[in-house]
């Protein structure tokens, strides 16, 4: 692969019904690559945790999906209210996800931790009322990145 | 086991993609919790839940599994209908509990997903 191919998406935020489209899109491209599965399925699991938390939280972002050469990378933005303490997000089962959203069968406090399972490599900026820059890497071979 | 086959004992109603009724699932995950179907499963797996909103296919989708049983009657939306046929997930409604479903699963050689380790 000579040149990188990226995918853009706009999340809305608006409509947690429609949540997880643009992951579902990225799947879909992924496939037609004719990409491994196993790298597929990571890379899918770490964008749909990521695109759902943007809905929750962020009102939406953006995503973008670079095809690279040696890795996959998603990197996905927004302007919400920003992450007070990483550290704690990072814990799995801390959660400052509503009611609304657990009775629709998230917010346990799941999504980062599954984000950084499923990534290689993962780095997460956010200031408060500024938003929030999460950068996820996914290599093709151990010791790509 | 053969999708069909579940279908069988739990006495369930195709709501769509019969046509892959002969496709195999390896293990089983009961759960109305989307989050942990992200975190836990691990392989080709059957999603038994009674929640009933998009997210349940589009999660089923990123962890391709290919069949979905919705226990306690359970009925998925049309919006929901169109997008497992258009990724051919079989969905099908059984009148059975969770616990109850499982249980006829699992007693029929249908293993669930591997322990969750911490």
């Amino acid at each position: 692969m000579s040149e990188n191919l990226t995918f853009r998406f706009n999340v809305e935020g608006d409509d947690f019904t429609s949540a997880g489209q643009a992951s579902v899109q990225v799947k879909k491209n992924l496939r037609q690559l004719g990409l491994d599965s196993e790298i597929i399925r990571r890379v899918s699991i770490a964008m749909y945790e990521g695109e759902i938390n943007m809905v929750i939280h962020a009102g939406g972002g953006t995503a973008e999906v670079n095809v690279c050469e040696d890795y996959i990378e998603i990197i996905l933005e927004d302007h919400g209210p920003g992450i007070k303490d990483i550290e704690q997000a990072m814990q799995a089962g801390y959660s400052t996800a509503p009611d609304s959203i657990r009775s629709l069968g998230f917010g346990a406090g799941m999504g980062l931790p599954n984000m950084k399972k499923n990534s290689d490599t993962m780095t997460v900026e956010s200031t408060v009322g500024v938003g929030t820059r999460i950068v996820m890497r996914i290599m093709y071979k151990e010791g790509c990145v | 086991m053969k999708i069909s086959r579940m279908q069988e004992l739990l006495d369930a109603k195709v709501l769509c993609c019969e046509e892959n009724l002969g496709k195999h699932v390896y293990s089983a995950f009961g759960c109305d919790l989307m989050s942990d179907v992200l975190a836990y499963v691990t392989d080709q797996a059957v999603l038994l839940t009674g929640l009933v909103n998009p997210q349940v296919i589009r999660t089923a989708l990123m962890m391709d599994m290919v069949c979905i049983v919705f226990v306690r009657s359970k009925v998925p939306s049309d919006e929901m209908l169109a997008l497992a046929k258009e990724n051919g997930i079989v969905m099908m409604s059984t009148n059975k509990t969770l616990y109850n479903t499982c249980g006829l699963l699992y007693s029929n050689g249908l293993v669930g997903t591997s322990e969750v380790t911490k």
